[in-house]
């Protein structure tokens, strides 16, 4: 490719209307991570921040982020969800420290401004001035009104127990953002039941966070990075599969179902399937099929931005997201179950949860990649990758050969950055 | 507090030396010898201190046996794609909880600093270990070993034995 405009380009360069060949600087450009910011996490998208049962009671609360703003979401006195930004309204403070934990009311330390749990401001000390020797010294102006100055307020939208918010209160339904195909998929794994914590697992990933959808838009590398799925025979070549998109093809579905043959032509191809090898311990993937599956034994959906939402086999998480920086995320894993499992179906998804997150069988080589891709990003900003597999357009498929849900996602990617 | 625990020093050398002898294990590179301090059906639990503090199961790793730890050394050498480093473990003085002959319940605070190739050395995972020990005829084993960590962040990822 050219280089006449050298090493370091002053705007990002698509090679042609496509998106098979996506800049290396839509990863590195610090300029365009704050566009990034304002077009796709604080404007029309709905963004994940939590789960319902991390707040089950009145005055529970759970400190997160919106892109990179600190939000709280809080169970209200009303009995409903609401997320506020963690930003006092006096003195901007960011009043909120602790991370979890239950309230009365939220109060910012620096000036005791107190505010109720949906976010208004109740009280203002010395607002009417302080008495002394007969005249009132101070207080705010008369026109200060308390209606006015309240905490910052998101748009909130839960489904199946699953909180999302957005500062854009213009925003679409949540059910359009995410279109009816999607939605299914969403349904089908938060549908309607209870929901039990298991816990949190936290990374900080030295990449661009849009690496980290394109992961899980990529099944391509699974079975050739993920030695260990393709050894002990959970993702083979061979398993039927569908990868499904949105209309606009910000989010995705990748749908697939363990293949029950024996060994298979396709599978053997790659180099790292051990026929022979076995588990000491085969209890890693002791694998209790689930009615609420309906079929697939694992759908990896990524919602645009902010989440991934993971089913693989018993092992079900939400990944969130959390930018910081144009070459750095953090990546916070909550696993879950469901408030009628079996105690068995709880030890299987614990057990389960060693294949993912930051130490997991499979998951810790993706943040590896990650880490290495952006580093092969930021040495050369002007040239760019090659996502090609299965052709230079993006459709939905029956089959995992292709990179079509990378090629979507920057088709929606150039339409809202360049519009 | 560990005054009040009656244990003799013969028993506290025995159970110091275990802990040096894990360090230099883990920081050996040499992945088989780890599964060899613990007993066939052991728990070792690596585990964010806030999980472990608000009561949630999960764990970053999670073995139920010697034999899990034995397939995760095989992960490690032949599976897991990672960028090479170094390890060093520091860990401090042993804290008896409880003792009798074959049973030791004790704690240590740990540090472990990482160092890649061409990198300088940073602080990767800092906690403390939560163990039970049991007397075997083959020495000092864990049959239990929690290492609740500290440390919000895990840098990227952890792939060899804390």
């Amino acid at each position: 490719m050219s280089t006449s405009t050298g090493t370091f380009p002053v705007k990002v360069h698509w090679e042609s209307e496509g998106t098979s060949r996506i800049p290396f600087m839509a990863y590195t450009d610090p300029d365009q991570h704050k566009k990034e910011l304002e077009r796709f996490f604080y404007t029309k998208h709905w963004n994940y921040v939590g789960l319902e049962a991390e707040i089950p009671n009145t005055g529970d609360f759970k400190r997160t982020v919106v892109g990179e703003r600190s939000v709280i979401m809080v169970r209200d006195a009303d009995g409903g969800v609401s997320v506020v930004e963690n930003v006092c309204a006096h003195r901007g403070m960011q009043f909120c420290r602790e991370r979890h934990g239950n309230k009365k009311e939220f109060v910012c330390p620096y000036h005791q401004w107190s505010y109720t749990l949906k976010g208004d401001l109740q009280g203002v000390p010395f607002r009417r001035g302080v008495k002394q020797d007969g005249k009132i010294n101070g207080g705010m102006p008369s026109d200060f009104q308390t209606a006015d100055n309240g905490l910052n307020k998101l748009k909130v939208a839960t489904r199946g127990g699953v909180v999302f918010a957005s500062f854009d209160h213009e925003i679409e339904s949540f059910e359009d953002f995410l279109g009816p195909v999607i939605l299914g998929y969403f349904d089908r794994l938060f549908d309607g039941r209870k929901l039990k914590i298991l816990g949190y697992n936290r990374q900080r990933i030295p990449g661009n966070w849009k690496l980290m959808q394109e992961n899980i838009k990529d099944p391509y590398h699974p079975g050739l990075l993920h030695t260990w799925f393709v050894t002990f025979g959970l993702w083979r070549a061979d398993n039927k599969s569908e990868l499904k998109m949105d209309a606009r093809h910000r989010h995705a579905a990748m749908i697939s179902t363990r293949g029950q043959s024996g060994k298979a032509d396709q599978v053997t191809q790659v180099s790292s399937f051990k026929e022979s090898m076995e588990l000491n311990d085969p209890r890693f993937l002791d694998i209790v099929p689930e009615p609420w599956w309906g079929g697939p034994t694992a759908v990896m959906m990524t919602l645009f931005p902010s989440v991934i939402l993971q089913q693989q086999v018993n092992s079900v998480s939400t990944r969130h997201i959390q930018p910081d920086g144009h070459g750095s995320f953090d990546f916070v894993w909550t696993h879950f179950g469901f408030e009628d499992d079996a105690e068995e179906m709880t030890q299987r998804r614990l057990r389960q949860a060693n294949l993912f997150g930051p130490a997991g069988f499979v998951s810790a080589d993706d943040g590896e990649v990650i880490e290495f891709s952006q580093q092969g990003f930021e040495q050369k900003p002007y040239h760019r990758t090659l996502a090609e597999l299965g052709g230079r357009t993006a459709e939905d498929t029956d089959h995992m050969v292709t990179e079509t849900l990378i090629r979507g996602m920057y088709q929606y990617w150039r339409e809202v950055m360049e519009a | 507090m560990s005054s009040s625990v009656n244990i003799n020093f013969e028993d506290y050398l025995q159970v110091s030396q275990l802990y040096a002898d894990y360090a230099r294990a883990v920081d050996s590179g040499d992945w088989d010898l780890w599964p060899e301090f613990f007993t066939e059906d052991c728990i070792y639990k690596l585990i964010p201190r806030e999980n472990h503090e608000r009561g949630f199961p999960l764990a970053t790793l999670f073995f139920e046996s010697k034999g899990m730890l034995k397939d995760r050394v095989y992960g490690i050498r032949e599976t897991l794609f990672h960028d090479p480093y170094y390890q060093r473990h520091v860990v401090g003085a042993p804290l008896i909880h409880k003792a009798d002959n074959n049973r030791f319940e004790s704690e240590a605070n740990y540090a472990v600093f990482r160092t890649k190739l061409s990198q300088e050395s940073t602080v990767f995972n800092v906690g403390r270990y939560i163990d039970v020990i049991e007397r075997t005829p083959e020495g000092l084993k864990f049959s239990s070993r929690h290492c609740v960590y500290d440390s919000e962040m895990i840098p990227n990822s952890i792939i060899y034995p804390i």
